[in-house]
């Protein structure tokens, strides 16, 4: 049985069932500013997950008296499309996505200056249009970007990237199929700019040495999601300039 | 009444002006003639877990629908037809006045509008989806998710589930020993017609047909038909609170036939593309 998993998800020349190696990130693409309507938003493509989110706010605070008299209060709302998994999702809202909903506010949170905007609301809706694992991850760097699209004051991006174990390797950026039959799935947040981790969950056994492993690959794949969301929001702001500069 | 809620009203009764005056000159505001609709992109495809999909963007409206296929119970009374379910969600995304819950009035709305088009239609032959009559049928759900709302969410949804149930590839199942099996390989789903949902509004004595959220804010009433290939009217629903004149309406199911022509040469040329 053992030896069956290692086969799938990880051959004996440490190459993955999708054919990364162990410390390789599946694509990412990040776009701003998808969403019309919305203060800002940004589509989030990272490995086969896309995920959709719209930031509205600060705005006034309904009901008012969830209002708080010195910060601003971030509502956080993960969902997940019904045709974004194998079978079928019921649109209402499970444990789990109230779960998620709940951490990745608590990721965000860290990253904003809360206290600039006084009894006021900060709306961030994930929407997941398809699901491929990580997606609490891909969800938390599209929402960061949101965040600065629609010009909160922040004083880091928060990057996530999941790194787990799949028999005596620890691999980076877990996906799926390695989610459902590896390991270990740590899904972890990070500012990198303030080196703070905003988020770190962990299903799975892992040995004290393997959990340190897994954190520093975790942030290692965190650093690296800093760079493309960082790029996604130059392209927006910046796009001509920088493609003059490349001219030059 | 808040102060607040007094002045949206206020800002509400000059924009109607606004909009009335502009009509009056033969013009709406964002200067389309009356009987064009806005720029249609359809895309299909976009979600592999599903068995269709398809983004729909109407103007700023933008519209996601994905097919899931399954086995399950046949409707009562519906013992040998498959079943379709359809449901239609305004994303808290879609814009600053959308609460994350239970889908309120116009959503329930929008989903029994869009789902009364597709199977009037009968654009899905269902007789051809049964499996074990009476026990196992196809139960097909088509989902929509509302991402931006910029008006005539009707019809934009509608295009939609059109596209991704035209694009779909249905799993192939199989009765072995009185059991189903999905036997991995897949087929084109039973199409027999496509239905094209057109609607307008009425704001004075204009007939506006593709209304923006703008417009949709003055309207006095609101009106959609949907056709099928042949030209039949399979589906119409009245909307909001003013009337219509029978003239008005024999006018209109004219210009649905011929709008709804000319969108359907359009969501065709998805399956030969």
């Amino acid at each position: 049985m053992y030896s069956l998993k290692e086969l799938t998800l990880l051959d004996e020349n440490g190459i993955r069932s999708d054919g990364r190696g162990i410390n390789d990130l599946r694509s990412i693409k990040i776009t701003v500013g998808v969403v019309k309507n919305a203060d800002g938003s940004a589509f989030i493509e990272f490995g086969k997950n896309k995920i959709i989110v719209a930031v509205y706010g600060p705005r006034e605070v309904h009901p008012k008296h969830m209002a708080l008299p010195d910060r601003c209060v971030l509502r956080c709302r993960y969902h997940m499309s019904p045709f974004s998994t194998d079978t079928r999702k019921n649109p209402a809202p499970s444990r789990r996505e109230v779960e998620i909903s709940k951490v990745m506010r608590e990721s965000l949170e860290p990253s904003l200056i809360l206290s600039d905007y006084p009894r006021a609301v900060i709306d961030v809706f994930v929407e997941v249009l398809q699901a491929d694992g990580g997606s609490r991850c891909a969800g938390i760097n599209a929402a960061s970007v949101a965040l600065a699209d629609a010009g909160i004051n922040m004083r880091d991006l928060v990057s996530a990237c999941a790194a787990g174990r799949i028999a005596d390797n620890i691999v980076l950026d877990v996906n799926d199929l390695e989610d459902k039959e590896g390991d270990a799935d740590m899904p972890v947040a990070y500012m990198p700019n303030l080196e703070q981790v905003t988020l770190l969950q962990l299903d799975g056994k892992l040995t004290t040495t393997q959990f340190n492993e897994c954190l520093n690959k975790a942030i290692t794949g965190c650093k690296a999601v800093y760079e493309i969301q960082k790029d996604a929001l130059m392209k927006k702001y910046f796009g001509n300039e920088m493609e003059l500069k490349e001219e030059a | 009444m808040s102060s607040s809620k007094r002045s949206t009203i206020i800002v509400e009764q000059l924009r109607k002006q606004q909009m009335l005056e502009a009509l009056s000159r033969g013009k709406r505001l964002d200067g389309r003639d009356y009987d064009l609709y806005r720029n249609l992109e359809i895309e299909v495809g976009i979600i592999d877990k599903a068995s269709g999909s398809a983004k729909v963007k109407l103007g700023n409206t933008e519209v996601i629908a994905g097919v899931k296929v399954e086995t399950g119970e046949p409707f009562e009374g519906l013992e040998n037809k498959g079943a379709l379910i359809m449901s239609a969600e305004v994303l808290p995304t879609a814009s600053p006045h959308v609460e994350p819950g239970p889908p309120d009035e116009d959503a329930i709305e929008l989903s029994r509008v869009v789902d009364r088009g597709i199977r009037e239609s009968e654009m899905l032959d269902l007789d051809k989806l049964a499996l074990i009559p009476g026990k196992t049928v196809y139960t097909v759900f088509v989902d929509c998710s509302i991402i931006n709302s910029d008006g005539n969410l009707l019809d934009a949804t509608s295009y939609a589930v059109v596209a991704a149930l035209l694009t779909s590839k249905f799993p192939v199942y199989e009765i072995q020993e009185d059991k189903v099996v999905n036997t991995g390989k897949t087929m084109p789903p039973p199409i027999t017609t496509i239905p094209i949902s057109i609607t307008a509004v009425k704001i004075g004595e204009s007939v506006l047909i593709d209304p923006t959220t703008e417009e949709e804010a003055c309207m006095d009433a609101r009106i959609t038909m949907t056709t099928q290939s042949d030209g039949s009217i399979v589906a119409v629903q009245k909307g909001f609170t003013g009337p219509f004149s029978i003239n008005q309406i024999v006018e209109f199911s004219e210009i649905a036939r011929i709008k709804g022509e000319e969108i359907r040469s359009k969501i065709k040329e998805l399956n030969s593309g």
